[in-house]
């Protein structure tokens, strides 16, 4: 890889990461539990990179383990997504309702 | 790389598309009303990115990918349907799963690129090797300790944080060897050996009362690893999801240790654990306390007009959540104004409380945080403490000698009557005395939490009818 293709992709990390901190920041501490599944089923898009690795064949080695990263990881992408849905269906509010 | 190909252009164009949907996903969960949409819209990410990649032009051979996403959704569906309480011990488990993958995929690379990688190549290489196998140790001795298949009690021994941290140095030196002569490869399975016993080190001096700290610190590090796959493998969409998943469990890590008194720097060496093991358990039984039944605290809370009710790991264990339910039902209908107040360290990780009394039907607006809740207590007349303990310790505020001294609690004692309702006189998880016990407003409710509430509740429905 280029040295500037490096130096492009931490400006991207630098990014993302003041991005992620603003954003998560308003967050409330009410949704921290389903925050943290869902950032945990994103992060899972690790999957693409298995993919490859279990798809081109490179070498025996590489799609084994290209084969159990894509399991582990497709395990959270459909776990992780689930929960995360199932919570956040549970939080109700009482105001419209109540009197 | 050619990336100027039509077909790549395309596929580096949903790669963008996606980012974009995961930063959206994540600003719509500010709000609870917004939440779900902040799934879909990472659904919908993820599905395209999947698709995208399975287009792309280098796969030869599908077989694999496509037993791995079929094992992978047929592990994955129960994963997603574990019970509420369960949330904490999947949680860690998913930190692994995401840890291991990134483990895996970084070792073929290394055994498919070495010996001839560039220097900045093998650092990022190593990091995400170290972060991903200590992760993934890591993390799956906190669900083995969640799901109390292992002792959850913490062991320490003597320099412990010491020997801990020799360990990391161990694996980060072989790294740098290994940067620096790229032909070395057997340190690598080192490394990873190195790493991940590193994990498990972490995570034997940890108790139940750190884990929501150390589940935000594992989160941080699986979104550091991941981020540190995207440089390897140059996906700029795996660096965003990385970076947001690191600078999430960094703000939940900071939000804890703070909300412990724990500098953050003690954190992130994972030196936390108790120091302060079983100070004051010296014989002090002595001390009066006054007790109650569940009459007189159905017939305390039925004269009240302003309740809080403060949660902790213990109404989960009772699984007391749903008569707590029943008892805020009870009481809204005779008029009392009840809220809950909850501690950011409640429960076995952030928001846990919130989850569990939410699966139980409690409006979310009745739930608030410290901040929010501690300038209602001295307008309140009741503050039940139910399954909390050293959240609601005074000593933390007015004794410079206790141990959680500085750690910002919950002020149940400025509340006209506090009630606790505790299975016997034993302290807390850190093993420190709570004087809210022996206050003169404070009555103990001695009993099982899920009992004790639905007897108050059966007092309180046979006074109304």
């Amino acid at each position: 890889m280029v040295q500037s293709d490096l130096l492009t992709d931490l400006y991207v990390f630098i990014l993302a990461a003041f991005i992620g901190f603003e954003v998560i920041r308003r967050v409330s501490p009410l949704l921290h539990t389903p925050l943290m599944s869902l950032t945990n089923a994103l992060d899972a898009i690790a999957v693409v990179g298995a993919i490859i690795l279990a798809g081109e064949g490179k070498s025996f080695l590489a799609t084994i383990l290209g084969t159990i990263a894509i399991v582990a990881a497709t395990c959270n992408i459909v776990g992780g997504f689930l929960i995360t849905d199932r919570m956040l269906r549970m939080f109700k509010t009482s105001r419209p309702t109540k009197s | 790389m050619n990336s100027f190909a039509g077909s790549d252009l395309l596929l580096q164009i949903t790669y963008l598309i996606a980012a974009v949907l995961f930063i959206l996903s994540l600003k719509l969960m500010s709000s609870p009303k917004t939440a779900r949409q902040g799934v879909w819209a990472g659904e919908l990410g993820m599905l395209l990115a999947i698709i995208g990649t399975l287009l792309h032009h280098g796969i030869v051979d599908y077989r694999w990918i496509a037993i791995g996403l079929v094992l992978g959704s047929i592990i994955g569906v129960p994963l997603g349907l574990v019970h509420m309480t369960a949330v904490p011990q999947r949680t860690a488990l998913s930190h692994a799963f995401g840890a291991l993958c990134v483990t895996l995929v970084g070792t073929s690379e290394f055994y498919l690129r070495a010996p001839n990688v560039p220097p900045f190549m093998m650092a990022v290489l190593s990091a995400e090797v170290i972060l991903g196998s200590l992760t993934f140790t890591g993390s799956l001795m906190a669900a083995g300790k969640l799901e109390e298949v292992l002792p959850q009690r913490p062991i320490t021994y003597k320099g412990q944080n010491f020997v801990n941290l020799s360990v990391l140095c161990l694996a980060i030196l072989g790294a740098v060897v290994l940067i620096l002569h790229p032909e070395q490869m057997h340190l690598f399975p080192a490394i990873l050996g190195i790493s991940l016993l590193f994990g498990v080190l972490m995570i034997v001096p940890i108790g139940g009362a750190d884990m929501p700290t150390v589940m935000s610190l594992l989160n941080s590090y699986a979104g550091l690893s991941a981020a540190a796959m995207g440089f390897v493998l140059d996906s700029k969409l795996l660096i965003i999801a990385g970076a947001l998943d690191g600078a999430s469990g960094f703000i939940l890590s900071v939000n804890m240790s703070k909300a412990m008194n724990r500098s953050f720097s003690n954190v992130l060496f994972g030196a936390f654990g108790q120091e302060q093991a079983a100070k004051g358990a010296d014989g002090q039984e002595a001390k009066p306390v006054k007790s109650a039944t569940p009459e007189e605290a159905a017939a305390i809370l039925a004269a009240a007009s302003k309740v809080v009710i403060v949660p902790g790991y213990g109404m989960a264990v009772a699984q007391a959540q749903h008569k707590v339910r029943e008892l805020y039902d009870a009481l809204t209908k005779r008029g009392v104004d009840l809220k809950f107040g909850i501690h950011p360290v409640a429960g076995r990780m952030p928001g846990h409380m919130n989850v569990l009394l939410a699966e139980a039907d409690i409006p979310y607006d009745k739930l608030l945080d410290m901040e929010d809740v501690n300038p209602e207590f001295p307008q309140t007349d009741v503050a039940l403490v139910i399954g909390a303990n050293d959240v609601t310790n005074p000593a933390a505020r007015n004794d410079p000698g206790s141990p959680i001294h500085g750690m910002p609690i919950l002020d149940v004692d400025k509340a006209r009557t506090v009630m606790v309702i505790k299975r016997g006189m034993s302290p807390g998880f850190a093993g420190i005395d709570n004087p809210l016990y022996y206050l003169d407003r404070t009555l103990m409710l001695f009993g099982d939490a899920k009992s004790f509430v639905g007897d108050i509740v059966r007092e309180l429905g046979g006074g109304h009818s």
